[in-house]
């Protein structure tokens, strides 16, 4: 399959998040978007690692060129967990002191 | 037309409607299921690049735990009633024309990439995505990342436990 198709869904899917972060209110839901833009990333870091491997497997068999993208995708996914939990953690503080998720009423800090 | 063709158009079709589909759902409860459902199409996506590891942990992980974390926020919230007050028409026009722009700039810095024409990703071959040779690279070359990855859930889940502590 060409690079190319597996660049343009991941950029769609990037540009989806973007849109959903500028136009949603409810923090979960942004929220939701960031995760989103994170696998559209993991997706293409993968696609680009078959691509290197396939160009290296063409001079040798054995070879394990583009481990390190799938790796990288590995510790993309642990970062990931932790910040969910974090993130989450203080929308649910947040939700306890404003009751609301909205995030146009967070504009404490302007004043 | 090969089989892995059709299931990479499937693919691509579920996830790009999946991912608007999280986007126009009022409901927060079935936004998180649409986003399931990416993820789910993403692993599919995973697996025709024989990156099986990825899948399988990008499904625990991703649509098993952290999904499951986000619907219990939720219910814990009471927001599953549609309570969302909405942004301006105006904002969300404006939201949509600069993602749009963003992807345009993006699409046509690829046109431009003289270095990616005539590429292939492999396809449903290659050994590099199983878990035995992954394994050796992750517990030789990047043990040390692994044990501070180790540090880093640590930090985070005291972290989460001070935060909702209060």
């Amino acid at each position: 399959m060409p690079i190319q198709y597996y660049i343009y869904l991941a950029l769609s899917l990037f540009s989806i998040g973007v849109v959903g972060v500028l136009t949603r209110r409810n923090a979960i839901i942004i929220f939701m978007c960031i995760e989103l833009m994170l696998n559209a990333t993991n997706l293409l870091l993968v696609a680009f690692s078959k691509m290197h491997h396939a160009v290296a497997l063409a001079s040798n068999a054995a070879t394990q060129v583009g481990i390190e993208g799938q790796l990288f995708v590995f510790f993309i996914m642990v970062v990931a967990a932790a910040e969910v939990s974090v993130g989450l953690a203080i929308i649910v503080m947040m939700y306890r002191n404003t009751h609301s998720v909205d995030i146009n009423f967070l504009n404490r800090l302007k004043n | 037309m090969a089989i892995t063709h059709i299931l990479f158009w499937f693919l691509t079709a579920l996830a790009l409607v999946s991912a608007l589909m999280v986007l126009l759902s009022k409901n927060p409860v079935y936004s998180v299921l649409w986003l399931v459902a990416v993820f789910f199409a993403i692993s599919g996506h995973y697996i025709l690049l024989n990156a099986q590891f990825l899948a399988i942990v990008n499904m625990i992980v991703y649509a098993g735990a952290i999904m499951v974390l986000f619907l219990f926020v939720i219910m814990l919230m009471n927001l599953d009633k549609e309570t969302e007050p909405q942004k301006d028409i105006w904002m969300k026009i404006a939201g949509a024309v600069s993602g749009g722009c963003l992807l345009m700039v993006f699409v046509s810095l690829v046109k431009q990439a003289t270095e990616m024409t005539g590429k292939e990703a492999l396809l449903k071959t290659g050994t590099i995505g199983l878990i035995e040779n992954l394994g050796k690279a992750l517990f030789s070359d990047y043990v040390v990342p692994f044990e501070i990855s180790s540090v880093l859930f640590l930090s985070a889940m005291v972290g989460a436990v001070v935060i909702g502590k209060k």
